[in-house]
């Protein structure tokens, strides 16, 4: 299935979870948020939480700003 | 100034030097100048994971101890805000945010309608709400009433380094306040630093300034004697201005 990552087309399984998108990606442990679709999906709910096809999934961390 | 707390939100910080990490090239240059600075709030961006943005700067951080404050730099409208709020506090677990809601991007100046939704919003959310806001008497009374938890005028927009352009709404602000006065953005050297403590701001917010000195651990150290002196200065109470002069040696008849 085909859903979007940080704006780009992703090919993930059936299934995938949230999770999956993070382990992916290389996140590391700390610092790091995700918004499904436009809501926040709390870091114990990641590998709960099963993507649909043409999800948007955001992922974000801290960077230097301000 | 141990004896001299900054209270936000019932919370006490010794430093009221507050920095933004925005701007600097080099993370060790970055890390020495926060140290120099003697800060214990520093603020950072929360971005897309892919975006080749300076990360690490959460380890520098967390091994000095001082504490980060997610921003909402660049967004435009209350709900992008209010969202990347909630991201920073899931990514940093600190339901404390400084608030920025932009116009555009050649002022960087807050668009005083959509901040106040957002931070009406995130209020009611249970955050600690820090705004960054434009030097508007009104406005900043109004983010009070709403429950801000601090508020913070501009000096001048964002990185010009032009200095406190109307230091009397700055007063006004700060005979009016309820909540702490924190001076963000637009300051450009350590005397325009001192000058927003001797107008009774509560403390000052800077990156600019001292991540694009040319020497920016010593602008940091210079910026944390500026604002002791500052705040000194303000508590001692300066003496009035007076037209003619006024011999401070006895009269020699």
């Amino acid at each position: 299935m085909t859903v979007t990552v940080n704006g780009q087309p992703w090919e993930l399984p059936d299934g995938a979870t949230v999770a999956d998108v993070l382990h992916r990606l290389g996140a590391p442990a700390r610092g790091v948020a995700v918004a499904l679709d436009g809501a926040v999906v709390p870091r114990a709910q990641w590998a709960h939480t099963p993507l649909a096809v043409g999800a948007s999934v955001d992922v974000v961390t801290a960077v230097q700003g301000g | 100034m141990a004896d001299d707390p900054l209270i936000i939100a019932g919370r006490e910080f010794g430093s009221r030097l507050i920095l933004g990490t925005g701007g600097a090239d080099n993370l060790a240059v970055l890390e020495r100048a926060l140290l120099a600075a003697q800060t214990e709030l520093t603020t950072v961006a929360i971005r897309r994971m892919d975006t080749g943005s300076r990360t690490g700067v959460l380890d520098v951080l967390m091994r000095h101890g001082i504490e980060p404050l997610p921003n909402t730099a660049g967004c435009r409208s209350a709900a992008e805000a209010v969202l990347t709020a909630q991201l920073g506090a899931e990514a940093l677990q600190t339901s404390w945010v400084k608030l920025e809601v932009i116009a555009d991007d050649h002022t960087l100046l807050p668009d005083p309608i959509e901040l106040l939704d957002a931070a009406e919003q995130l209020v009611e959310a249970g955050f600690t709400v820090l705004p960054y806001t434009n030097d508007d008497p009104v406005l900043a009374r109004r983010l009070a009433d709403v429950g801000c938890a601090a508020v913070m005028p501009l000096g001048s927009p964002i990185g010009t380094g032009l200095g406190i352009r109307n230091p009397h709404n700055i007063e006004m602000i700060v005979a009016q306040a309820t909540v702490p006065v924190v001076l963000d953005a637009g300051i450009g050297t350590a005397s325009e630093a001192a000058q927003a403590m001797e107008l009774g701001c509560d403390a000052v917010l800077l990156a600019t300034a001292v991540t694009r000195a040319e020497d920016p651990p010593r602008m940091a150290e210079a910026m944390r004697l500026a604002v002791q002196a500052g705040r000194h200065a303000r508590l001692a109470g300066r003496i009035p201005r007076r037209f003619w002069a006024q011999a401070s040696s006895p009269d020699r008849r």
